[in-house]
């Protein structure tokens, strides 16, 4: 037995779905998180029933590839559980009242039950059940509320085979539906609604933006920080260290199995940042210097994300986003680029046109460090202070700007406009928050460790081979003179590719100063995503369009590391480097807009 | 009666849709945001240096971008 789970987005279906099957899936307050539609399993009547989540849709006359997923999965179910929202009945019986058309029996859950109570909202729930001949089951999923009863409907196979006609005809339906079964107490203006008001005005809502995310790094770093300190690295250096050093006893203290697992000796001890080998680097640095961040960031990212409160900066950045040809939506791929650009680089494929993902999955290639790179970066340059490392984020976030304006102006296509809602704030359930966060950090230490491990197994190979001498000595003297690196960061910067926090750890024992961190930090993040993302990307953007992302990463890479290099003089930019910051940024404004006559004929096409 | 688009409608006041200046795709997509001629919305916020305005429609809360906005006609009591 096949059963969908359908409905428009925000309406709670992925929590129906992780308790029908009890598997816990990541269930967001934005839309565009289900577009990679799940399925799972639970046993029904001594019967395996196969539970799909559907990407939320509004409608089954698709607007957006979400939506095409959508309609085509009906015709693999069995049953349909449509979950409406209570709070919002005339929207959601749109896509209700088009299910009823299809040749597929539908029930109907009546999700957020208790807010709509709250919000003065009565529904008829027998007369609404009536009128649309099918069964109507009050629930409040994050409870479990009414799942009891929806599980008893399994069985439910009357087709309805209604036809409401042309689109206002059926809303003219809808119209009498909601006059026959709701009825709408006046309410008074609570301080919620204020707080929900407030948080979107540009006004206020900027600074509400600034604060929220300012605490973020500060309560990111803190735990991150706080775990590294007290947590992962006493843990390494007191429990596992003397364990490592018995086996290099065992192992003889030299070799070349000895220098794989264990790796090279720094002053007869095991250094787990410089020795690079299988069982110490290989394993401190994803479980000892980035998993802290990880799970202080995805922890974060989760309440933002569940609290309803990512929408309303999407809403509050749009009209810097229309500067790079995006619109305030794309927010969402780089917060995610933030933790990992894999998911980031998913997430960019629910924007409408061809140009827009490219550009936004560029950008966040280009200029978004990922978490583990992020926590390797504030280990490398914390030391030399907080001047350093900001640095590193300036540099990134001009490049984001200079290089969205620049692909703003010279990419043909169209943009489209932002149309979101904007769900209510919601206490989060620490529950969900918690099983996400188990999950994301699953995913982390299940894409890291194999990486990691063949980066180091490589690392150690090439060493012996003697190929890194080779790379240093042909590349490395044209590295030396554009970028001011020494000759074996070419070794790192090759490493990068593998993954980013690899490389970083790879710099750490070549003994490079503070300017000299900060340049290969930078052109780190710039020069190329890592192969996980790479194949991702070349995925969903084809291999053309990852080919031209390709060439503006390098040709990006070498005029921001030979300007940082050229700029970057005892501290800090000099006069001359900001003046050419700000005369770029001036300029750019007089580069004729190629596409701008057929971007607006191209936005008539598609809107007519 | 008194028609405007949705950008010119003020902050915090309400109206009537009365209409679109675009092609089906466009009603379609609005359509599903429960935004339809006859409906009454109020905005919450303006446009500011081109970004959307925030309309409230019965309980839920659309941002409808700068471009979108000045496709909508409004009508308002006056």
């Amino acid at each position: 037995m096949k059963i969908l789970l359908m409905g428009n987005p925000n309406v709670g279906k992925s929590v129906f779905f992780s308790r029908l099957t009890g598997t816990s899936v990541t269930s967001s307050n934005y839309p565009g998180t289900t577009v990679e539609y799940t399925e799972g399993y639970m046993k029904w009547r001594g019967e395996i029933v196969n539970i799909i989540d559907v990407p939320g849709t509004y409608t089954l006359e698709p607007t957006n590839k979400a939506e095409e997923v959508a309609v085509n999965m009906l015709n693999e179910g069995d049953l349909v559980i449509n979950i409406v929202d209570a709070t919002n009945l005339e929207r959601n019986l749109n896509l209700t009242l088009q299910l009823l058309e299809k040749d597929i029996p539908v029930i109907i859950a009546l999700n957020f039950w208790d807010e709509a109570q709250h919000k003065g909202i009565q529904i008829d729930v027998d007369r609404l059940e009536r009128l649309l001949g099918v069964p109507v089951i009050p629930t409040v999923a994050t409870k479990g509320n009414g799942i009891r009863d929806l599980i008893n409907k399994f069985d439910y196979r009357e087709i309805m085979d209604r036809d409401y006609g042309k689109t206002e005809k059926r809303w003219a339906e809808i119209g009498k539906i909601i006059e026959e079964v709701q009825q709408i107490n006046h309410r008074h203006y609570s301080l919620l609604d204020r707080l929900e008001e407030v948080s979107i005005k540009p006004l206020t809502g900027i600074p509400i933006a600034i604060i929220v995310l300012y605490l973020s790094f500060k309560i990111i770093r803190f735990i991150g920080e706080g775990l590294i300190g007290y947590v992962t690295e006493p843990f390494f250096e007191t429990v596992y260290k003397p364990m490592i050093l018995k086996l290099s006893i065992l192992l003889g203290s030299q070799g070349f199995l000895h220098d794989l697992l264990v790796g090279q000796l720094i002053e007869g001890e095991i250094d787990f940042g410089q020795s690079f080998g299988l069982l110490t680097t290989a394993v401190f640095i994803p479980f000892a210097a980035v998993l802290p961040y990880i799970i202080a960031f995805y922890f974060i990212l989760g309440l933002l994300e569940d609290t309803g409160y990512l929408p309303r900066l999407a809403v509050l950045v749009d009209n810097v986003l229309h500067k790079v040809g995006l619109h305030g939506f794309s927010i969402i791929p780089m917060i995610l680029g933030l933790g990992c650009n894999v998911p980031a680089a998913l997430a960019a494929r629910t924007l409408e046109s061809r140009r827009e993902k490219f550009i936004a999955s560029t950008l966040m290639a280009i200029a978004i460090p990922c978490m583990a790179q992020i926590a390797m970066i504030l280990g490398l340059l914390g030391p030399y202070g907080g001047k350093y490392i900001g640095y590193v984020f300036a540099v990134l976030g001009a490049v984001w700007i200079i290089v969205g304006l620049l692909l703003n102006k010279i990419l043909p296509g169209f943009s489209s406009d932002l149309l979101l809602e904007i769900p209510p704030f919601r206490i989060p359930s620490i529950g969900t928050v918690i099983k996400k966060l188990w999950m994301r950090i699953v995913s982390f230490l299940r894409d890291a460790i194999p990486f990691m491990l063949f980066g180091i197994f490589i690392v150690n190979l090439f060493y012996v081979l003697g190929v890194f001498d080779l790379l240093a000595i042909g590349i490395g003297p044209f590295l030396n003179r554009l970028f001011g690196l020494p000759q074996e960061a070419i070794t790192a910067l090759l490493m990068g590719f593998l993954r980013k926090d690899l490389a970083m750890g790879m710099l750490a024992p070549l003994g490079l100063t503070a300017k000299q961190l900060v340049v290969a930090s930078t052109i780190l993040a710039i020069y190329f995503p890592c192969v996980a993302t790479f194949a991702v990307l070349i995925r969903e953007l084809g291999i053309i369009d990852m080919l031209k992302a390709t060439l503006v990463m390098i040709i990006t890479t070498f005029i921001v590391g030979g300007f940082m290099n050229f700029a970057f003089q005892e501290g800090g930019f000099t006069l001359l480097g900001w003046l050419i910051i700000i005369l770029v940024l001036f300029l750019i404004k007089y580069i004729p807009n190629i596409n701008n006559r057929e971007m607006i004929s191209e936005n008539k096409n598609l809107i007519s | 009666m008194n028609q405007l688009t949705l950008i010119e409608l003020g902050q915090g006041e309400k109206g009537r849709v009365f209409g679109f200046e675009g092609g089906q795709g466009l009603i379609n997509k609005l359509n599903a945001m429960g935004i339809r001629q006859g409906k009454e919305i109020t905005k919450i916020s303006d446009s500011f240096l081109g970004g959307p305005v925030t309309v409230q429609v019965d309980n839920i809360k659309v941002a409808i971008g700068h471009g979108m906005s000045a496709k909508i006609i409004m009508e308002v009591d006056k």
